[in-house]
């Protein structure tokens, strides 16, 4: 009988510490530790070798083609090219080199067809077609007009798509998995463990809200006493935690990688990193808002999302877990062609 | 004697069940059930279970914490369209949130945080309740009230956080949501909102008490195993009956760190440790929002925040200044 009470009391112990364990996600050490700010700050950016050694390796630059050999004559002015309309001034080499490279970059397996009819190179009929013309006029915007983020380095198609016709980190609206009808209470957007935002319960779409043009991703008191005003709320703060842990997540570094954590608001004490990511903040924001925006009516709605909106980018599209992508190797430098601001 | 020198309790008396002092005005009456012995039980506090009393008290306590619980974990299960597997999968992650700050302290509808205020009041009710019980309890056995107290510093700090500084704020968002990981998150959101907790004196000194309870109750506790087998346990006696354990622990204290505790004193000085840990927290917590906005700021405005030389980069300015 004792004995009993005993065994029950020892197996529901064993059996919540064994529920423990298989939740949480372990990783052993040794972690590499890279000091980044002054002594006592904690500023440190701890990483995994093992994980950062798989997140390389899913990382490489492929080779660029070799340059075109110019032929001097332009697309524009070539009867064998018709209905070009972002492209017209390229060289007919050049413009093939880049066809090809797209090809490799965005559809190795679908090939030219994915977008082209091949009867017809010219005809708009294939949504893919229109969509990749908005691209590339999306690429020369983030190149020429978006530099405070890119710098440099630039962009080309492979940056997000690696391969793959739809980039691999994508978002939509998300209001989240079926909920109970009636009056039971709302999740009000959180409370899942949810991948896009590092599995924590922090709100699960930050993006529909702070991802648009005028967003308060700001949420921190700006005085040391209440100023009358109201602030952001618990709930505000919130969704621009998730976001932040979405950039963590999407650029593989921690939160002290740009912010200085005694005092997150405060620019003095925080790291350079933090300027490009401020407006790179901005630039998603006009991508969606400019470019993906444009192709609503454009794209078929196997493409779109559950609340029928178009696919969007955010930090993860292009970063994919490092925090410059590709290690920084810049594709754009071989292909010119991609830096011409638009008209 | 060396059995003492064990981390678990190592003593575990085999007699008739103890069935407690009687009480005047019949207050043996309430005490039901035939007490048992569970084995395991004895190595880590009494082997007796029972009798047990509950009283009106706390069958009310009782029903009012399991309508809470009932609110909050119903609620969760719906938020995942009553799916069984998906709420044992993500019930770490599950919450029934407080109103969005919207209604302010209206009363919201069920689904918009009108289920979370239903959940806090019973659970209050429950709390609340047990307090009571655990006061008059004290009351029937003669003894001081000093347990109750020390109750009632924990549900400062709960009422704190879920009730009086919402009401001051104007707005039930303010307050903490149910649910294991997203109680967390509100506490990473709360401090990152109001500029740092770790600013903030009060907090300081509610970690202060916290660890310090920690510590004082390692010191005791190791003091009284430690002279157990010269008659230590009999601590109370010892108050104004000083022996050679008292004798020893004290002449212990005093070399290692020049100062002792008396018999007596180390149980109020645990007693307030650990009383001032939620006092001084609920204290920090209510200043929060209402009269210090950003305590980061507030620590530099007053001179205890230290300053850093951030000479690994160039100064960096808000680009959104720089924008205008």
């Amino acid at each position: 009988m004792n004995m009993k009470y005993g065994l029950a009391f020892i197996a529901v112990a064993a059996g919540a510490l064994l529920a423990m364990a298989t939740l949480m996600h372990w990783e052993r050490p040794p972690m590499a530790s890279t000091q980044l700010g002054p002594r006592g700050v904690g500023m440190v950016w701890t990483q995994n070798p093992r994980t950062e050694a798989i997140v390389k390796s899913k990382n490489i630059a492929p080779e660029s083609d070799p340059p075109a050999q110019l032929s001097g004559i332009k697309v524009k002015d070539s009867p064998d090219y018709q209905n070009v309309k972002v492209l017209g001034d390229l060289d007919v080499e050049e413009f093939n080199r880049l066809m090809g490279a797209i090809t490799n970059w965005v559809a190795p397996d679908e090939g030219c067809t994915y977008c082209h009819n091949p009867e017809n190179m010219a005809d708009d009929g294939l949504y893919t077609k229109v969509v990749a013309r908005r691209m590339l006029q999306m690429t020369r915007q983030i190149n020429t007009m978006w530099t405070p983020h890119v710098q440099q380095t630039g962009v080309t198609c492979y940056t997000c798509h690696r391969g793959n016709p739809v980039p691999a980190n994508i978002w939509f609206k998300n209001d989240g998995p079926p909920h109970a009808a009636g009056m039971s209470a709302s999740r009000q957007g959180e409370g899942l463990a949810s991948k896009s935002v590092g599995m924590t319960s922090l709100p699960y779409d930050p993006f529909t809200t702070l991802l648009a043009k005028g967003a308060q991703i700001r949420v921190d008191g700006t005085e040391a006493l209440p100023t009358g005003k109201p602030g952001a709320s618990i709930h505000d703060t919130e969704v621009t935690y998730g976001l932040m842990i979405h950039m963590s997540e999407a650029l593989g570094v921690n939160c002290t990688f740009c912010h200085n954590s005694r005092q997150f608001a405060s620019w003095s004490e925080s790291r350079p990193q933090r300027v490009p990511a401020w407006h790179g903040l901005r630039m998603v924001t006009d991508l969606n808002e400019t470019f993906m925006a444009s192709l609503q009516g454009t794209f078929p709605k196997n493409r779109l999302g559950p609340s029928g909106d178009v696919a969007k980018v955010n930090c993860a599209t292009c970063h994919q877990g490092v925090n410059k992508p590709l290690y920084g190797v810049s594709m754009a430098k071989d292909y010119p062609e991609l830096r011409v601001a638009n008209p | 004697m060396i059995e003492y020198q064990n981390i678990f309790t190592r003593t575990q008396i085999h007699g008739p069940a103890d069935m407690g002092v009687p009480l005047p005005n019949g207050g043996n009456r309430e005490r039901v059930g035939k007490p048992i012995f569970v084995h395991l039980f004895g190595l880590l506090g009494d082997a007796q279970v029972g009798p047990i009393y509950l009283g009106w008290l706390g069958i009310l306590s009782i029903l009012c914490g399991v309508i809470a619980f009932e609110i909050i974990g119903l609620n969760m299960w719906a938020s995942v369209n009553w799916s069984p597997i998906q709420f044992l999968r993500q019930l770490f992650w599950l919450a029934l949130e407080p109103p969005p700050a919207k209604y302010g302290l209206h009363f919201p509808p069920m689904a918009e945080g009108g289920w979370w205020l239903l959940a806090g009041f019973f659970l209050t009710a429950s709390i609340i309740l047990w307090w009571v019980r655990t006061y008059r309890r004290a009351i029937a056995l003669g003894m001081g009230t000093h347990v109750a107290w020390a109750f009632a510093a924990a549900i400062w700090l709960y009422l704190v956080l879920g009730f009086i500084r919402p009401l001051l704020m104007g707005n039930f968002g303010e307050a903490v949501p149910f649910g294991i990981f997203p109680h967390l998150d509100w506490t990473a959101a709360f401090s990152i909102r109001y500029g740092n907790l770790f600013y903030n004196p009060f907090h300081m000194l509610s970690i202060a008490f916290l660890y310090g309870s920690a510590l004082l109750f390692a010191m005791h506790a190791a003091t009284i195993l430690a002279v157990s087998r010269l008659g230590g346990e009999r601590e109370i006696e010892q108050i104004v009956d000083r022996g050679t354990a008292s004798e020893r622990a004290a002449l212990f204290w005093r070399w290692t760190m020049g100062f002792n505790a008396t018999m007596e004193s180390i149980h109020r000085w645990a007693w307030w440790f650990a009383v001032l840990c939620p006092l001084a927290g609920g204290i920090g917590i209510l200043l929060t929002g209402t009269v210090v906005d950003n305590w980061y700021l507030w620590g530099i405005k007053h001179g205890f925040a230290p300053e850093y030389a951030y000479d690994m980069w160039a100064p960096v300015l808000d680009p959104a200044l720089a924008a205008k």
